[in-house]
Order: C-alpha cells, then sequence, then structure tokens
C-alpha cells in the first residue's frame, strides 16, 4: 500500500516529548526499516490489513530517531498480536487482554524506554477492557495500536465488541444481539489525553497518526481500521471505495472546520437541541449552513464533550460513516512521570548507602539487646 | 499497700471486645511492653472480615491473644489463662476457649439489658457469680466497672462522654500492664506520639492508662501482681515483628541485596494489604507500588517491570493467587523473576478473609495449565517471613522463574520477637544481567539466543531492554531451544517440557541439608510440617518428649523443589505424621513422590492448630510405633512445658 494523494491531513504539528528520555541515536547513525525487520517469516492471511500496518510502522519507526534497543513492543493475543515478532526491537507476545497491563509495569519501570502495546478489538475492548480504561486514566506513557477488523480472526469469526447488531457469525447463526460499543468514545469516556483513529489502507495518515501518538506523553490510543479478509472482509469498504469514502470519512484536522463529501458539501454544527453535534449541507443556499458555521475541530480542548458527540457519528450498525483523525489531544502529567519523581524525591531526601538505611530500618521500631 | 508478688513461668491474655473497643491496639501495645521487658512471646489477633460489624453482637467480637514467657515459647497459647472481656458478647465468644480457673476481667459497664440481649443471655450471667451452678462459677471472676472509671478519670480533659469512654482499653491495658509487672513507659511514648495532633485525647488515654495501673495497685480487687522474668535468648538485638512487616522488609532487603529496584503491582486484600501499605512507605530504596486496577494487572505490571529489569512482585491472597495464575504461566514461560506472595486465608471463593489456613499448597505447586512448574517457598515464623522473602528472591532471579512465597493470615498479623539480623549477613543475589556481545571491527554480532541456558543452573539469560545487540521477543507461545523463536515442533516441546522442569528441579542443588530434631536419635515417629505450624508442632512435640518419648521433627521451608535429602529422612522413621491446616496437601505430595505412609493430622478451623492436640496425635502415633502406652504427663512434674 502507498500513500495516496487523497490522505487526510492531521493540523497538528508533530511534538517529541512523548520520546524526551528515551536515547536517541548518535550523530551520523541512521536506522532503515530494514533495521526493524526481524528474521521471522509473517504469517498473517493473505490480504490482511495487518500487513500494511506492518509495514508502516517499520518504515516509520526509523523517522523516530530512537535507539532500536530502547523500543518495547508488547502484545496480547489475536492476529495483530503476532507483530512483536516481526519487528526487530524487544518484544513480548503475551496473553490476551493483558499486554496494556504488562506495558504498564515496563513504562513505569523505565523511562529510557519507548513501549508500545499492539491489541485489537477482542483483546482490548472484551477480555482486556478493565486494564485498557484504567491505562488510559491513568496515562501511563505509552502507546497502544488497537487493530479493530469488528471480527475475532484467530478463534475464527465469531463476533467481538466491535461488531455490529444482528451479525451473522459462527457463534450466532441467527444474528447477534448483542450490542456493539465505539473504541473512541470509551478512551474519551475513560478520559484518555490521547484519542485518534485511522485506517490500514490510507498509509499516510497511518504514518501521521503514529507519529503524533509517539510523540504524546501520555497513553495514545490509536484505533486502526484493519480488514478481516477471510471473515469480516469489505467491513471498511466505503471508507475505502473512490465513490463512498469522501461521504464516509469524517476528517478531522485541528483548527480547521469539519467538512466532508462530495466538494466539501457536508460538515458538522452543534445541535443545540441534543448537546451534540450533526451533520449539515454545506453551503448559502435555503437550508444549507455556510462555511463559517461550521464546528472546528479543536483536539485540545480540555473539554471532551466535543470530541465524545463527534465520535458518535461512528456508525454502530454496518459502517458507512466514521470520523478520522485526532479527537482529543491533551497534556496532563503522567502516572509514570509522578510515580518515578516520587520514588527521586524520597531517594534524594536520604543519605548514606542503602546497606546502612536497610539496617537503619530494620532494626528501627522498640528494640533491646541481649548480651 | 503491699501486694503479694507471685511468680509465674508464662501466661496467656486474651483481650476481647466490640470491634470498635480498640481490642487489636490493647493486644499490641501488651506486647510491645512485654517484648520490651524482654519475655518471648507469640501474639494471635482474631478478628472479624467486616469493618464494624453490629456493636455489640457475637461476631462483632474481635480479640487479641498474646501468649509471653520466661522461656522459648512456640505458639500463641491453646487456652487464656486471662480474659479481658469488654462486653457480654466477648464473654460470650470467648468463654468456651478457657480452661478451669481462668481469670476473666470484665468490664460490666456494658452489661446493660440491650447488650444482654444483643449477645443472647437471657439474664445477666454476672448477678450469679456467688449462685451454686453458675456458668462462670468455675472462673475466677473480677467484675470492674472500667468504663465508668475511665469517663471519671479523663472528665477533666473535657471530652464528650462517648470520646472519654473510648479511652477505656487504655484503661485496661494499664490495669493489665500492672497486674504483670509491664513497663509503662514504651506505651506512653506511643500515645504521645500517636494522639500528638489531638492533645485532649492523648493526655485522655495517658490518664487513662496511668488511671487503670494505679488501679490496680490500690484497689483490694487485685491483691495478687504477677512476675514473669525475661526469657534467657541468644545474644542479639531485637524488636517484636509481624509476619507482614518482615515479609515486607525481607522484599527491600532483596532489593538491596540484589542491587535491583522492586517493583510491586498488587491489588488490596486481605490479609495481605500490609505489605502493600508498607513498601509504598520505602520509596527511599527505590521501591515502587503500584496499586493496580485488578489482581491480573497487579501481576501483569510486575512481570512488565522484571521484563525491565526490576524485582517484579505481587502480593494477594488466594482468590487473587486464582486471577493471576495465567500471567503466572507466562512467567513460567518466558523464565522472568518474579515473586508471588500469597498470604493464605480460610478458602475456597472468598471463604475466611481474616483467618488463617494453607490450603492453597496444591494451588501454588500445581494450579496452571500445562507443565508449568513454580518453587514454593514458606516461612515458617513471623520473624522467618523476612529471610523466607530473601530466600524466594534468590531463588526467582538466579533461575530466573516465577516463585511463590506461602506466607498465612496467622503469620500474617501474628508477631514474635526477632533478632535483627547484621545486613552484610544476608546473601547476596547477582542479577547477571546480559551484555552485549564484544563484535570486532567490521564483523556482525552473532544472533543472540534468548534461550541459551547456563549449565548448572539451566537459567536463560536476562537480557533487559536497552542493551543493543539483544533485541529479541519472548512471549507465551513455545520457544525453540536457544533461540526462542516461536516453534511447534513436537520434539522441541518434549524438550522445552522437561527443561523447564528440570531447571526447576536444579533449584534442590542449592538447598542445605534439612535440619533433623531428633535429640535422642532414636525417635521411631517423624513430624513435618511446612509453614506456620511451625510453632504448634514444635511445642506439641516438646510435650511428648517431655513426657519421656522419643519423637523427631522436621519443617520444610522449600516445598517445590523439595531438599535432596527429604526421601532418604522419611524412609528413616515408621511412622511419619504431617500437621497441615488443610485435608492433607503435603501428604498427598509425600506418598505421590515418596511413596511413604505418611499420616495426616488436619484441622481447618481458620485457627493455628493447638499444640495440646498435636501432641495427643503424636503420642498415639508414638504408642503405635514403640508398642507402648502414652501417658502425656511430663516426668517431671516441676518442669514447665507449653
Amino acid at each position: 500500500m502507498t500513500a495516496t494523494d487523497h490522505s487526510v491531513g492531521l493540523g497538528i504539528p508533530g511534538l517529541r516529548t512523548g520520546t524526551e528520555l528515551v536515547p536517541a541515536l548518535g550523530e551520523g547513525e541512521t536506522q532503515s526499516a530494514k533495521d526493524f525487520s526481524s528474521d521471522q517469516e509473517v504469517r498473517w492471511c493473505p490480504g490482511c490489513g495487518d500487513y500494511a500496518v506492518l509495514k508502516a510502522v517499520q518504515s516509520f519507526l526509523p523517522d523516530l530517531g530512537l535507539r532500536r534497543e530502547n523500543i518495547v513492543f508488547i502484545s496480547g493475543i489475536g492476529c495483530s498480536s503476532r507483530f512483536p515478532y516481526y519487528l526487530d526491537t524487544y518484544g513480548m507476545h503475551s496473553i490476551h487482554g493483558r499486554a496494556t497491563a504488562i506495558a504498564s509495569g515496563l513504562a513505569i519501570a523505565r523511562e529510557d524506554l519507548s513501549t508500545w502495546v499492539v491489541t485489537g478489538d477482542g483483546d482490548a475492548l472484551s477480555i482486556g477492557g478493565n486494564h485498557l480504561i484504567h491505562a488510559l486514566r491513568r496515562n501511563v506513557n505509552m502507546t497502544i495500536l488497537l487493530f479493530n477488523n469488528r471480527i475475532y480472526g484467530l478463534t475464527k469469526g465469531q463476533y467481538s465488541p466491535t461488531s455490529e447488531a444482528g451479525k451473522i457469525t459462527k457463534s450466532t447463526p441467527m444474528g447477534s444481539v448483542d450490542h456493539p460499543f465505539n473504541p473512541v468514545s470509551l478512551a474519551l469516556g475513560a478520559e484518555a489525553t490521547f484519542v485518534a483513529r485511522t485506517v490500514d489502507s490510507d498509509r499516510k495518515h497511518l504514518t501521521a497518526v503514529l507519529a503524533a501518538a509517539a510523540a504524546h506523553r501520555g497513553t495514545s490510543l490509536v484505533e486502526i481500521y484493519q480488514n478481516c479478509p477471510i471473515f469480516n472482509d469489505g467491513a471498511f469498504d466505503d471508507l475505502k471505495g473512490a465513490d463512498t469514502k469522501a461521504d464516509a470519512i469524517i476528517p478531522l484536522e485541528h483548527g480547521q472546520p469539519i467538512r466532508f463529501g462530495v466538494e466539501g458539501s457536508k460538515g458538522l454544527v452543534r445541535d443545540t437541541a441534543t448537546g451534540g453535534v450533526k451533520v449539515v449541507e454545506v453551503g448559502d443556499g435555503a437550508g444549507q449552513t455556510p462555511v463559517g458555521e461550521l464546528l472546528v475541530h479543536d483536539a485540545h480542548a480540555d473539554d471532551p464533550t466535543t470530541a465524545f458527540a463527534i465520535s458518535r457519528l461512528t456508525d454502530a450498525g454496518v459502517l458507512h460513516q466514521s470520523p478520522i483523525g485526532i479527537f482529543r489531544q491533551v497534556s496532563r502529567p503522567t502516572y509514570d512521570d509522578q510515580a518515578r519523581a516520587q520514588v527521586v524525591t524520597a531517594s534524594e531526601a536520604v543519605t548514606g548507602d542503602a546497606s546502612d538505611r536497610l539496617a537503619s530500618l530494620i532494626g528501627g521500631g522498640d528494640t533491646w539487646t541481649v548480651v | 499497700m503491699s501486694k503479694q508478688v507471685k511468680q509465674l513461668d508464662r501466661v496467656i491474655i486474651r483481650f476481647a471486645g466490640d470491634s470498635g473497643d480498640g481490642m487489636q491496639l490493647t493486644g499490641d501495645r501488651f506486647t510491645q511492653e512485654s517484648a520490651v521487658f524482654g519475655n518471648d512471646l507469640v501474639t494471635l489477633p482474631n478478628f472479624p472480615a467486616e469493618i464494624r460489624a453490629p456493636q455489640g453482637t457475637i461476631p462483632g467480637v474481635s480479640s487479641f491473644q498474646v501468649h509471653f514467657a520466661d522461656h522459648d515459647i512456640l505458639t500463641a497459647g491453646d487456652a487464656p489463662d486471662v480474659l479481658v472481656a469488654m462486653n457480654p458478647a466477648a464473654l460470650k465468644a470467648n468463654l468456651g476457649d478457657l480452661p478451669k480457673g481462668a481469670t476473666i476481667i470484665v468490664d460490666t459497664h456494658d452489661f446493660t439489658a440491650r447488650n444482654l440481649q444483643k449477645a443472647g443471655y437471657d439474664a445477666n450471667p454476672l448477678d450469679a457469680l456467688g449462685d451454686a451452678g453458675s456458668q462462670l462459677g468455675e472462673f475466677a471472676v473480677q467484675p470492674v466497672d472500667l468504663t465508668g472509671m475511665t469517663i471519671e478519670a479523663v472528665k477533666e480533659f473535657g471530652l464528650s462522654r462517648k470520646d472519654a469512654a473510648r479511652a477505656k482499653n487504655m484503661f485496661a491495658l494499664g490495669l493489665l500492664s500492672w497486674m504483670y509487672g509491664r513497663p509503662t513507659e514504651p506505651t506512653e511514648a506511643f500515645l504521645a506520639k500517636r494522639f500528638a495532633k489531638v492533645p485532649a485525647i492523648r493526655d485522655a488515654n495517658i490518664t487513662a492508662f496511668k488511671s487503670g495501673w494505679n488501679f490496680g495497685e490500690t484497689t483490694e480487687t487485685f491483691a495478687v501482681q504477677y512476675e514473669i522474668k525475661p526469657a534467657p535468648m541468644a545474644p542479639g538485638t531485637y524488636r517484636n515483628i509481624t509476619g507482614n512487616l518482615a515479609l515486607s522488609y525481607g522484599l527491600v532487603a532483596a532489593g538491596v541485596r540484589s542491587g535491583l529496584p522492586v517493583f510491586l503491582g498488587s491489588y488490596p486484600i486481605t490479609p495481605a494489604s500490609d505489605i502493600l501499605h508498607e513498601l509504598s512507605k520505602h520509596k527511599a530504596f527505590g521501591v515502587t507500588t503500584f496499586q493496580a486496577e485488578d489482581e491480573i494487572a497487579g501481576i501483569g505490571s510486575a512481570l512488565g517491570a522484571s521484563f525491565a529489569g526490576q524485582l517484579g512482585v505481587t502480593t494477594t491472597s488466594g482468590p487473587g493467587v486464582a486471577l493471576k495464575t495465567e500471567t503466572i504461566g507466562l512467567a513460567v514461560m518466558t523464565e522472568l523473576p518474579l515473586l508471588i506472595v500469597n498470604v493464605q486465608r480460610g478458602g475456597p471463593s472468598t471463604g475466611l478473609p481474616t483467618k488463617t489456613e494453607q490450603a492453597d499448597l496444591l494451588q501454588a505447586v500445581f494450579g496452571r495449565n500445562g507443565e508449568a512448574p513454580v518453587p514454593v517457598v514458606a516461612p515458617q515464623s513471623p520473624g522467618d517471613c523476612f529471610d523466607a522473602a530473601v530466600e524466594a528472591a534468590r531463588i526467582a532471579i538466579t533461575y530466573r522463574t516465577p516463585v511463590f512465597l506461602l506466607s498465612d493470615g496467622y503469620l500474617a498479623n501474628g508477631s514474635e520477637p526477632w533478632r535483627i539480623p547484621d545486613v552484610d549477613d544476608l546473601p547476596t543475589i547477582e542479577p547477571g544481567f546480559a551484555e552485549a556481545p564484544a563484535v570486532a571491527e567490521g564483523e556482525t554480532a552473532p544472533a543472540f539466543r534468548p534461550y541459551e541456558r547456563d549449565e548448572a543452573t539451566l537459567a536463560r539469560p536476562w537480557a533487559i531492554p536497552g542493551t543493543a545487540g539483544l533485541e529479541h521477543r519472548i512471549g507465551g507461545l513455545e520457544k525453540g531451544d536457544g533461540h526462542g523463536n516461536i516453534s511447534y515442533d513436537p520434539a522441541n516441546h518434549d524438550h522445552m517440557v522437561r527443561t523447564r522442569q528440570a531447571k526447576i528441579d536444579r533449584i534442590a542443588d542449592s538447598l542445605p541439608p534439612l535440619v533433623v530434631d531428633d535429640p535422642s536419635g532414636e525417635a521411631k515417629v517423624l513430624v513435618l510440617g511446612w509453614g506456620s505450624t511451625y510453632g504448634p508442632i514444635g511445642a506439641g512435640v516438646r510435650r511428648v518428649r517431655k513426657a519421656g518419648f522419643n519423637v523427631a521433627q522436621v519443617h520444610l521451608r522449600h516445598l517445590n523443589p523439595f531438599p535432596n535429602d527429604l526421601g532418604e529422612i522419611l524412609r528413616r522413621y515408621d511412622k511419619v505424621l504431617v500437621p497441615e491446616m488443610n485435608l492433607g496437601q503435603l501428604s498427598l505430595l509425600l506418598r505421590a513422590k515418596y511413596l511413604v505412609d505418611a499420616q495426616g493430622y488436619n484441622q481447618v478451623r481458620g485457627l493455628p492448630l493447638k499444640a495440646a492436640d498435636l501432641a495427643q496425635a503424636i503420642g498415639e502415633l508414638v504408642a503405635q510405633a514403640e508398642g507402648v502406652a502414652v501417658d502425656l504427663t511430663p516426668t517431671s512434674s516441676k518442669e514447665t512445658v507449653q
């Protein structure tokens, strides 16, 4: 997959604060995508969206300019969770749903590591839902790539927490009666500081989102729409089709009016009746809304209400419409920075070597001596 | 008024009251006073799982038992010599545990119609004290209006009646401190510090404490003061310590002795939470504590920290272990150091959160999918939790493996005098991180082999992120021997399963020989235990020996792998008795591994085993083995046994 000229822009300049404490390459040192490719054969199904994401990540990592040995990918279980095996960094293919918990420990322990989580809709939202929301609210410095194919692939085709109601699968022959949720809404509800959505087929947008996510200091959640050609083929076709994508993708660019549709014929405004946002026809005619009255996207708004309202424009059923881009990016002290700062503060408040201090500790309290 | 002073060699006191009456604090203070005085002691706190069960009811009774002596003792005692009962429920709940002739000090203030009814008394048992057939007739009952006298004593501080009454536990402590000649300075200093910010409460508590003492000294109700001389102990500096505190210190020490930062990922659970609280105070030692969203994240974060090169620790109790199980399997597969501390409580399920049990042994040894061996270490007394924690860390780090440390509720909250070790005498633990290969100019580094093993220990390299040239991937899928890439090869899987087992078995080579306590060398019966039953077993064995019979004792610290000499020792004896607070889990393991006829002595009452019952059981086995009648009356009646 190559970048196209029709790629969606983001409107947020890249900052490097998320990786500030991670050792960078030295003067004159360079890295290429090849340096990040392991010797393991990639084993996803032909046509799987994971290939595109892997390629994008392998090409993007050298741009970070970080030392390869200071990058760690932690994954859970599922098709996408094989990801770390294919990257020549440190990695752990862990257990179902727990990658965010394991990565939290790693990120708290070491400020000099760039910590990445690779997970899927089943892994992160079903079995690992608890760890995901708590990582997001804590704001541990790491980037979570959530591959959402809206199906269970590795277990061969059961519905997932993001599958549309009524979906016929192996475990729901009469149609699923399970109501799906939306990862972006969930993350915003958990007060995540960085929430974005991108698509496997838009390499340029994907790469730009990855860069912004890595730059963000805190937990970055990136939902990546990813096609499963075997069990849920075409789930994102409307977002990719030449005829449909203009109406299907609502691009979010910070500081820009939110506009989409062929020749920008549609846009978003606040809906005073519901407190949410709604789609309007853009123009100066009767029943149309002038461009100047459209909602201007503010990813840095401290209040996540508008971002949440925008996230609700994502179809819960078959996907015909979805906002894409960075919904929210705000600064909040990270859990790991603060936890380490407490250790540093406490350590600086004492003198003497650790053995002597240990002797005082265990020899404290009411003591008596027998001679 | 001169009082009679009577010598005693040991006393067991139980303080009992409502959950809100401060009995744990009272018992703890009496313990500290006794420790500073130099008695040997063992304590047994016993409290309900509810923070405030309905006031005045039997379920709301909280108690603290302390056994102190002028000689080396091993248990908190089977039956109290003295019961301090602060209300009718406390009297009723504890009466059944008292031997004939025991002293009962009752706070009469709360013996109101309503409280009597709440406790299930039809009539006030104190009214019938002198009557023939009184249910308290077998005991020496001292009814005292502790609360009334406390309120009177502290009235100058202008507290509300309720706040004034709350100092009654200190009045009771003062009275008991006088009765047993305890030093008062530590408690006065303690109260001054604890209530420094609320002078009225501070002064009221100190005054109540002193008033209790003075009451004992002046009133004619208490004619006798008792003296229990200090116990001879090995030279050294001592402190009183609970198991959870010793275990926390052991984890800090493991960090210092290995040079690794300690990372505790934990979720609050009774009776393990105190370890989280304690470790959170020791950030200056580089200790990070992470209160996770659940048990799974607790261990997950700890494993992540271990991967990062820290000493990952998680603390929990049985229900939490159930949740952590899958991650323990991942730690087995990824071969990373990890400590799992299980402070066992009554099970199954939520079970008895505040009571003790040893029923998680098989869970620790086997409770995972697949062949997933995990070493298991158990402390035998509160103070021993320190050494056991250091030993568990040694095994985890040296062998790159998760290790279970099995404490229990009795060890966690119970206390004993602990000889403070010299830090320099603690073992040094060598993390030995893998280092980047030296590569000559123009050559490429050989591929790193994360599952290449040390010949002696079979441990794999611990290669931490940030080390150039050692980038590698680990995970839960089966690893190829040496190179560590995913492998589905049948022969490789068989090899790896056996290798992981062999690595754990190798740990036995690093263990010292077992200590066999068999003074005569002629015992036919061996008593073998593990964990907190050490005290009751030791006390039971002493009784049997004092009665003139031979019995041997061995106590296991390592439950997996077993020490190399265990099989040979078991075969030396005709009979093997295995007392446990479960239905025979260690016996099952011994029978399976060594084909010995290990007999269980099993109680699951949520309480420590009783020395007297154990002595009886041992005696019966000695009678069978030696074909003699066994009478457990001490051969020398002046000798004291416990």
